[in-house]
């Protein structure tokens, strides 16, 4: 049975889709505050705190969702979709709220990152498991010719928690001073606390759902698997069809997504230098104006395959990376900036002198100058530069000045029509990631039969998502170690990965629509 | 084609072990303990080579599969798995 009329599908798509949405901003809002959360929990100096801030960053992502996917999924192939992705969503909401509630390193020591890194490690496990039911459970709810698009609303739900995330941190520190944020008991825990009451009202939807109609039905005639890890990768027939999945699809849209996500996002801010607020609003319009069309290619791939829109979202992604990014450096920079002419000229607004030092340099007196100044263009642009200029005294003859070659520059602030133009790049890739991950869904719940598709779709997408997308910036911080003067050279990753999945995908992949599920 | 994936088996069995000695020698190189950034602290090479070699195994069997013939067919039906 499946749901065809708007009401019943609506409320299944509503009360999966909250759910998942929630557990994607619990996981992204640690991520995001990761900063403040090393200060108070795994303060500098302390071997101990650091390994354990060490492994609540790679351990939740790597090694734990893959193993969340693996118990949850099994759970929901045994038990059922409806109670295991409802155990998720207490687990994941649980240990948020918990996280905010931890004193700080200060008042009660190493018992504070051990508790972080255990309620770490549980979100890493629930989320896990959440994806997999909330796509199966979707699915077998829907027919056979819109398959695509009503999952493709549990695909928003990743987006949409990265959004809601980057909004409710702002709100809160636009609202107070940076000192009142970061503080033990300060803002930085809002987002955390806020948690709880969507997952108390997520839980109470869910709690009202029924089980999903393939896995009752299986259940019913005593078909559903006793050992769904087994069938899963024991049997041959199965497993090449787990290997295809992760090497020919997710791999490469998890590169993808994480690229025009995350890495765009710090790339902006630690490459780019773009000032903290006028980065989020950059990515914040980027993701809000680029979301629907989640929809459009999930409805787009019940009509021509999920095949081919998948791997054009790789493909476009592996063409223009390189040019997009190359595209912020070069309109940032500030050499560029200085030369223009009207009113884009940018002219010193305050200068701060903040520090003086001297030191005697090849036997002569010399005077490094340490300054901050703050440009600004009546059109709206602006940066600060750092610099230290040095003036060598020659007994008390006046000093020749030697001007800092190097001086850094930060907190850029683009105008109105170049921040529109970011917002268009980073639009741009996000719809790479709509176009690759918007059918995801479907296709991997196609693969595999009901009785152990939760186990068998699950690992493989967060593998993909998880260990090759969520590796984007360490390997770019490898690639930059070995070339630091490319600063693009973090991209070869993604692009290597997605490309190697365009061609696996394209020689292996089927593009039919598999019409019964119902197996 | 379905040559063409034969062949295209061959690479991907051979990738996989190469992969993992270019993360095995990454991490020989990177590792520091003067070193401040992730790529120098062992832990992360440690969860990372962990996760990564039943990845590059898998790669291997993917592999080793497509070399047999076994992706000439893909199933039509959960049946046939």
């Amino acid at each position: 049975m499946v749901l065809s009329d708007g009401k019943g599908i609506g409320k299944v798509i509503f009360s999966s889709s909250l759910g998942t949405l929630i557990e994607w901003y619990d996981f992204y809002i640690f991520g995001m505050l990761a900063k403040t959360i090393s200060i108070q929990f795994f303060p500098e100096g302390n071997d101990t705190a650091a390994l354990l801030s060490t492994l609540a960053i790679f351990a939740a992502g790597f090694l734990v969702r893959p193993f969340g996917a693996l118990v949850f999924g099994r759970l929901g192939d045994m038990i059922g979709r409806k109670s295991t992705f409802l155990f998720t969503l207490v687990l994941m909401g649980g240990s948020t709220f918990l996280i905010g509630l931890i004193p700080g390193y200060r008042t009660i020591g190493i018992a504070a990152p051990l508790l972080v890194l255990l309620l770490r490690l549980i979100q890493g496990l629930a989320l896990g498991g959440e994806y997999g039911g909330a796509a199966t459970y979707v699915a077998e709810h829907s027919p056979t010719n819109r398959r695509g698009y009503y999952t493709s609303w549990i695909q928003t739900t990743a987006t949409l928690g990265l959004f809601v995330a980057l909004g409710v941190i702002m709100l809160v520190k636009s609202n107070m001073s940076d000192a009142s944020f970061t503080s033990e008991w300060g803002g930085w825990r809002y987002p955390f606390w806020i948690s709880i009451l969507l997952v108390i009202v997520s839980i109470y939807i869910r709690l009202k759902m029924s089980e999903s109609p393939l896995y009752s039905k299986l259940k019913k005639e005593g078909k559903a698997s006793l050992n769904p890890l087994k069938e899963s990768f024991g049997n041959k027939a199965n497993f090449k069809m787990v290997l295809l999945a992760l090497f020919g699809a997710v791999m490469g849209q998890g590169v993808v997504w994480y690229t025009g996500q995350f890495y765009a996002q710090s790339f902006l801010e630690n490459t780019v230098k773009i000032e903290f607020m006028q980065n989020r609003e950059i990515m914040l319009w980027g993701i809000g104006l680029a979301t629907p069309f989640f929809l459009v290619f999930g409805a787009l791939s019940d009509r021509i395959g999920r095949k081919w829109i998948m791997l054009s979202g790789m493909l476009l992604g592996v063409i223009f990376y390189r040019p997009i990014f190359n595209t912020f450096l070069k309109d940032t920079n500030i050499k560029e900036w200085k030369k223009m002419e009207g009113d884009a000229t940018p002219t010193i607004i305050s200068k701060e002198i903040l520090k003086v030092d001297s030191l005697p340099i090849d036997h002569v007196l010399a005077t490094v100058t340490h300054s901050k100044i703050k440009w600004q263009s009546q059109q709206g642009t602006g940066f600060t530069e750092t610099r230290a200029d040095t003036i060598l005294n020659v007994g008390a003859t006046p000093g020749v000045t030697k001007e800092d070659s190097k001086p850094v520059f930060t907190d850029k602030k683009l105008s109105s029509p170049m921040k529109w133009k970011f917002i268009l790049l980073v639009f741009v890739m996000i719809l790479f990631v709509t176009m690759a991950y918007a059918p995801i869904a479907a296709f991997l719940v196609e693969l595999f039969p009901t009785r152990i598709r939760y186990t068998s779709m699950s690992l493989p997408y967060h593998i993909g998502n998880g260990v090759f997308g969520g590796l984007v910036p360490f390997i770019a911080t490898l690639l930059s170690a070995s070339s630091p003067t490319d600063p693009l050279v973090g991209l070869w990753y993604p692009i290597l990965i997605a490309a190697l999945c365009v061609v696996i995908g394209t020689f292996y992949l089927t593009n039919k629509i598999d019409k019964n599920i119902n197996d | 084609m379905n040559s063409l994936k034969k062949i295209m088996g061959f690479f991907w069995m051979t990738l996989a072990p190469i992969v993992i000695y270019l993360l095995i020698r990454a991490a020989i190189q990177n590792i520091d303990s003067t070193g401040t950034k992730d790529i120098n602290k062992p832990v992360p090479w440690i969860i990372i080579i962990t996760i990564f070699t039943p990845i590059a195994i898998g790669l291997m069997i993917f592999g080793y599969y497509s070399l047999k013939g076994e992706y000439d067919h893909l199933p039509e039906s959960s049946d046939d798995l």
